[in-house]
């Protein structure tokens, strides 16, 4: 995180020392530092945030198709004469431990059409999750399970 | 002229999304299923509607707005929909006669407001079954 701030802060100073503000130049300024940063940080720790970069970048294309997916399919549900529903509440087991990431998950979950986060267990080790679609219940836990919640745990806790 | 297809497109796909989300509200059979139609696809509709906002505007000021705002809606609608949800399961609001699972029921300790992993037999006085029972017998 720390790094990622630094990151931040070499942008900025990228931008004012070239005297320009725009969304362009500040992005390459945050390029230039990533590269700067990736440079001297090679022993220490704080290596994990070049693996997280890009796993962020993946994590959020892999999102955007789920949801223009899930979208389209729910166009058609909507506008068919007859609705083809299978609604279910499926419980899914949580492996994550960390709070930020679980309250993550499950903000991802409900922004998907379909699927919706209806509550999360006391003891933080299950998700329950209403479907509008659910041909097979262990399937439906696995796509969550290998999809969302193995990647945003590499994220949170890389 | 190939910024004002992209405003239009970003307009009609954002406008439609809204649309589907009411016709979603009207037609869908139950409270969760309607949350699940017009939580997502309205808060996506704006977005996008928004994002066509910052295309046509080209301004710092406007695409900073716009973009607060969209991080906001997509913030705070799953909250909403979470609490509405639970609340809606504890008052005892039915699904939908076509649900095919609901793993939530016995799982709620109703004194309390815990929500466990093992079930609670349905015959104890504290699952939903229970005080949906006795509220009919009422």
């Amino acid at each position: 995180m720390s790094v990622f701030l630094l990151n931040v802060l070499l942008a900025i100073a990228w931008s004012a020392l070239t005297g320009d503000f725009s969304p362009l130049n500040l992005g390459f300024g945050f390029v230039l530092a990533y590269g700067v940063l990736w440079l001297l940080t090679r022993k220490s720790s704080s290596r994990s945030y070049f693996l997280q970069i890009p796993r962020v970048i993946e994590f959020v294309f892999f999102f955007a198709w789920d949801v223009f997916k899930a979208n389209v399919r729910m166009a058609i549900t909507i506008l068919s004469p007859q609705m083809r529903l299978r609604p279910a509440v499926v419980m899914v087991p949580l492996d994550m431990k960390n709070e930020i990431g679980i309250i993550l998950l499950s903000n991802l979950i409900t922004l998907t059409p379909g699927t919706l986060s209806l509550d999360i267990s006391s003891d933080r080790k299950a998700l329950f999750i209403h479907t509008l679609w659910v041909e097979d219940e262990e399937k439906f836990r696995a796509e969550i399970k290998s999809g969302y919640e193995r990647r945003v745990k590499e994220i949170i806790e890389a | 002229m190939a910024r004002e297809i992209v405003v239009m497109s970003l307009f009609l796909v954002g406008a439609f999304l809204m649309f589907l989300a009411g016709l979603g509200l009207l037609r869908m059979p139950d409270l969760f299923l309607r949350m699940s139609a017009t939580s997502k696809a309205g808060s996506l509709g704006a977005g996008l509607v928004l994002l066509g906002a910052v295309v046509f505007f080209q301004d710092w000021g406007i695409t900073a707005r716009a973009l607060a705002t969209i991080v906001f809606l997509f913030l705070t609608a799953p909250v909403a929909a979470h609490m509405i949800g639970r609340a809606a399961y504890f008052d005892g609001v039915p699904l939908w006669k076509g649900t095919v699972r609901d793993d939530l029921r016995g799982h709620y300790k109703l004194s309390t407001h815990r929500l466990e992993t093992q079930a609670t037999p349905p015959d104890d006085k504290e699952s939903i079954d229970a005080v949906v029972q006795r509220i009919d017998d009422h």
